[in-house]
């Protein structure tokens, strides 16, 4: 007897002597420099709601990959079409996902069927007819060859808002993707929560695009668009009122070229007016098409258009070699940092909505902590003197097991590096009440066996012996739901899950455990006649 | 020295299990009535099922609920529900999802931007802002949906298998009893049905049939030390035994519900609550519904109890 009180006291205090070297990382802050060399340096995580920040479930909008993929094919076709002098109408995306082309004449359709066979293998005809003796084709792109793209697309995407987030600065970010086509973003302690969505959220393609001045704006306004040019707006803040306005401009479609050609992008201050821009580094290859669309195009405007808003439309005075540029417009500092931040990082190659957005500020997050941990106290005060009051000494050795419990749950989170929510301190707080349920289950079978005149000793082994059934069959249904809290909840919820379950089965050990080796030792050591129970 | 609450009961349940049904077919109706409510779309569903925004505001000064619904009315937003919380001077502006179409993202800007302008005189600052897609609310919405049903079987399955079939029914009966008339309850009470709501039902759920295990693991132990006794006599002297210990362990988890609901904050103040009340009824459920739905399943037959120790 003496031995197994031994062994199992070595247990609960091997138990509680790891919990505590596991809890103290979480508690001391900072740690003595030697702690990390041979202990755990594990801490319990603060959930979002407790810690304050930002989650965000973005969808990627993987379809406009493809249309822009499609968008280049048709591009690229009408290139190669115009180089063979292949006389060609309507080289178009259609809106279900196709390229159209129409060719004039049975000559026309003969060489352009050599070019498709040549070059566009991996486009599929789709349909083919003939009408008043022209050629109309629908072209679409092979399946599997739109899902590779969809892919890459959020694979592109994930590690472009990684790299927007390193380089804004959030401290410990989580970016996953989760389900087909979403990116989960989260950012603790973030204070700029509308600025980090602005970093976050935007598509950031820059694209140089020639001014239309062949065509009138006027006219185009009206309605008359000519084929190949759009118009999109410049926004521009008056300096005084602050008053937003759109100027138009007409612009041809294509883009000459885009910001993938980019190695940096810097805010300056221009020194004269204490204006922010934005300045660009290009690569080889952009420093070469930059200087030959320059040389190309002097005294044409050339519009700097950013997510298909107009940034400025200088006119190109002479050719620029060397690969810089610069992108001003009427910028805060902080605008004109986070727009170097998003070219820096890169274009996402599809755009995202935000399909949702919780955000948590720090003084809701403490405040949080704060009721947390003094519901948590009073509740744990209400149990401790109950049990005292109702069951006496016994009612002592219950608390004892409640404090192990606490204990070695805490600790257990900490190895685990568990998140710790509001919903989960209510989990504690709910463990604590059920804590003391075996304790009470037992005892009042221990209060049964003494009514019926058992010894002491005799009534402590058939009063735990009898309830422990009952006491596994009830952990066991808590237990299961806690289960399912954890697969199927998200965020805060899967924080109660944890804390619950863990709380359960840990309750299991301190019930179980904790409070019989006190029994068999007091009854070891003294031969009890009554019991305090 | 310890105390006792009750002394030795000799009070015949089986005998008032008319009465108590009575009772609970009431609060299960109420229960059932708010499920179809919330089929056919009429529920106040919280806005994680329901997509839409949510803001919480924490201002300097104490201010004027009236004033707040009359700013957001004057700048558009006709639907917001608004909740005061006195203390920490604070309130929650929800809007449902009809007004989000087309500009997710913006409407909690608006909202902030209301307030700024109205309450220039009464700085705030932002407690949270929740803005979710009809889309998350839907997958929010099955998410949860399934894991009732799994729960459900699972915690069937195992009743089943501990015990005889006829209590793992009536057991799981009660159970749902316990879950739908805390929804019910809710329903009248006017709150939302929400994410955390749900996971207040489920762990309900368990917890209530760890009421239910107590007194049935009695009653089997005592159909086996006392074959030949009628059903209700056995039934009766079970949970007029186990009675106290079925209160003991439900006080002891109403005490920390107590802390929480009127300590914990308003985040997680329904949930509490939620529990709160769910631990009265599933106490009154483990006595009252339980035992006495075998007693009616199995009163004519002969008694044969399985047991699996």
């Amino acid at each position: 007897m003496w031995r197994s009180i031994q062994l199992r006291a070595g247990l609960i205090v091997a138990f509680l002597a790891l919990s505590i070297i596991f809890l103290i990382p979480t508690l001391v802050d900072p740690l003595p420099k030697w702690w990390g060399k041979f202990l755990p340096m594990e801490k319990i995580n603060l959930g979002l709601d407790l810690r304050g920040g930002m989650h965000l479930l973005l969808e990627v909008e993987t379809q406009k990959a493809v249309e822009s993929a499609l968008d280049k094919y048709a591009s690229e076709i009408k290139d190669a079409l115009a180089k063979k002098d292949i006389p060609a109408r309507q080289v178009e995306r259609t809106p279900d996902g196709k390229i159209s082309i129409t060719l004039p004449d049975s000559k026309a359709n003969d060489r352009f069927s050599q070019v498709r066979a040549d070059q566009y293998g991996n486009l599929k005809v789709a349909s083919f007819r003939e009408q008043d003796g022209k050629f109309l084709y629908l072209l679409e792109m092979n399946p599997k060859e739109a899902k590779a793209i969809e892919e890459s697309a959020i694979r592109q995407g994930l590690e472009t808002i990684r790299n927007r987030v390193d380089q804004f600065g959030v401290a410990e970010p989580v970016i996953v993707p989760q389900g087909d086509k979403e990116i989960l973003v989260q950012l603790p302690g973030i204070k700029e929560p509308q600025r980090a969505i602005e970093l976050i959220g935007r598509t950031a393609l820059l694209e140089f695009k020639l001014v239309d001045e062949e065509n009138s704006l006027e006219d185009a306004l009206k309605g008359n668009l000519p084929p190949g040019s759009e118009i999109l707006y410049q926004k521009v803040a008056e300096k005084d009122t602050g008053v937003v306005t759109r100027r138009p401009y007409l612009l041809k479609k294509r883009a000459l070229m885009t910001g993938d050609v980019l190695t940096d992008a810097r805010m300056r201050i221009k020194s004269d007016f204490n204006e922010p821009y934005v300045s660009l580094d290009f690569d080889n290859r952009g420093a070469r098409l930059f200087d030959q669309i320059t040389a190309e195009n002097v005294k044409k405007r050339l519009a700097i258009v950013l997510d298909n808003n107009v940034y400025s439309a200088p006119v190109i005075q002479e050719r620029i070699s060397g690969g810089k540029a610069q992108i001003s417009g009427s910028f805060t500092p902080e605008e004109a940092t986070d727009l170097a931040i998003v070219l820096r990082a890169g274009a996402l190659p599809a755009p995202v909505k935000i399909i949702q957005n919780v955000t948590v500020g720090p003084s809701l997050g403490q405040d949080s902590i704060d009721k947390g941990i003094r519901a948590a106290l009073i509740g744990a005060a209400l149990v401790v003197v109950f049990m005292a009051v109702y069951y006496g000494l016994s009612g002592l050795i219950a608390d004892w097991a409640l404090f192990l419990n606490i204990v070695y749950l805490m600790g257990a989170m900490a190895s685990m590096r568990a998140t710790l929510t509001l919903p989960g301190i209510a989990g504690i707080i709910l463990a604590i009440g059920m804590a003391v349920d075996s304790n009470v289950l037992m005892f009042e079978r221990i209060r049964e066996e003494l009514r019926l005149g058992k010894t002491v000793r005799a009534a402590v082994d058939a009063g735990y012996d009898k309830a422990l059934f009952t006491i596994i069959d009830s952990h066991v249904t808590t237990l299961i739901t806690a289960i399912v809290l954890f697969q199927f909840g998200t965020g805060p919820i899967k924080g109660f899950a944890v804390t619950l379950s863990l709380g359960v089965i840990i309750n299991l050990f301190s019930a179980l455990i904790g409070t019989k080796v006190i029994f068999d030792w007091i009854n070891l050591k003294k031969q009890l006649k009554t019991l305090s129970i | 020295m310890g105390i006792e609450l009750l002394g030795k009961t000799n009070i015949d349940f089986i005998g008032k299990r008319k009465y108590a049904f009575i009772f609970s077919v009431v609060l299960v109706s109420l229960g059932i009535f708010s499920l179809v409510q919330m089929w056919r779309g009429q529920a106040n569903l919280g806005i994680d099922f329901a997509g839409g925004t949510s803001v919480q505001l924490k201002f300097e000064k104490p201010f004027q609920l009236d004033k707040a619904r009359h700013a957001l009315e004057v700048n558009g937003f006709k639907d917001s529900e608004l909740q005061q919380f006195i203390e920490g001077n604070k309130l929650l502006i929800q809007i449902k999802k009809s007004e989000m179409t087309g500009s997710e993202g913006k409407v909690a800007d608006k909202i902030l931007a209301v307030f700024s302008k109205e309450f220039a005189d009464n700085k705030f600052l932002v407690d949270s802002t929740t803005e979710i897609g009809p889309k998350v609310g839907k997958s929010l919405r099955d998410d949860a949906l399934i894991a009732v049903i799994v729960s459900a079987i699972g915690m069937i399955v195992y009743l089943a298998w501990r015990f005889e079939f006829s209590f793992g029914v009536a057991a799981a009966a009660a159970t749902f009893h316990d879950v739908l008339s805390v929804l019910g309850i809710f329903n009248i009470l006017g709150k939302e049905v929400n994410l955390l709501l749900v996971t207040a039902l489920l762990t309900l759920a368990g917890y209530s049939l760890t009421d239910t295990v107590v007194v049935y693991d009695r009653i089997r132990e005592n159909l086996r030390l006392r074959p030949r006794d009628p059903l209700d006599q056995v039934m009766n002297s079970s949970i007029n035994e186990v009675l106290s210990r079925t209160i003991v362990t439900s006080l002891t988890v109403f005490l920390v519900c107590v802390a929480l609901v009127f300590f914990g904050g308003e985040v997680i103040h329904d949930f509490s609550l939620a529990l709160l009340i769910g631990i009265v009824i599933g106490t009154y459920s483990s006595i009252f519904v339980a035992s006495p739905i075998v007693y009616e399943w199995r009163k004519g037959k002969k008694v044969k109890i399985r047991t699996r120790r």
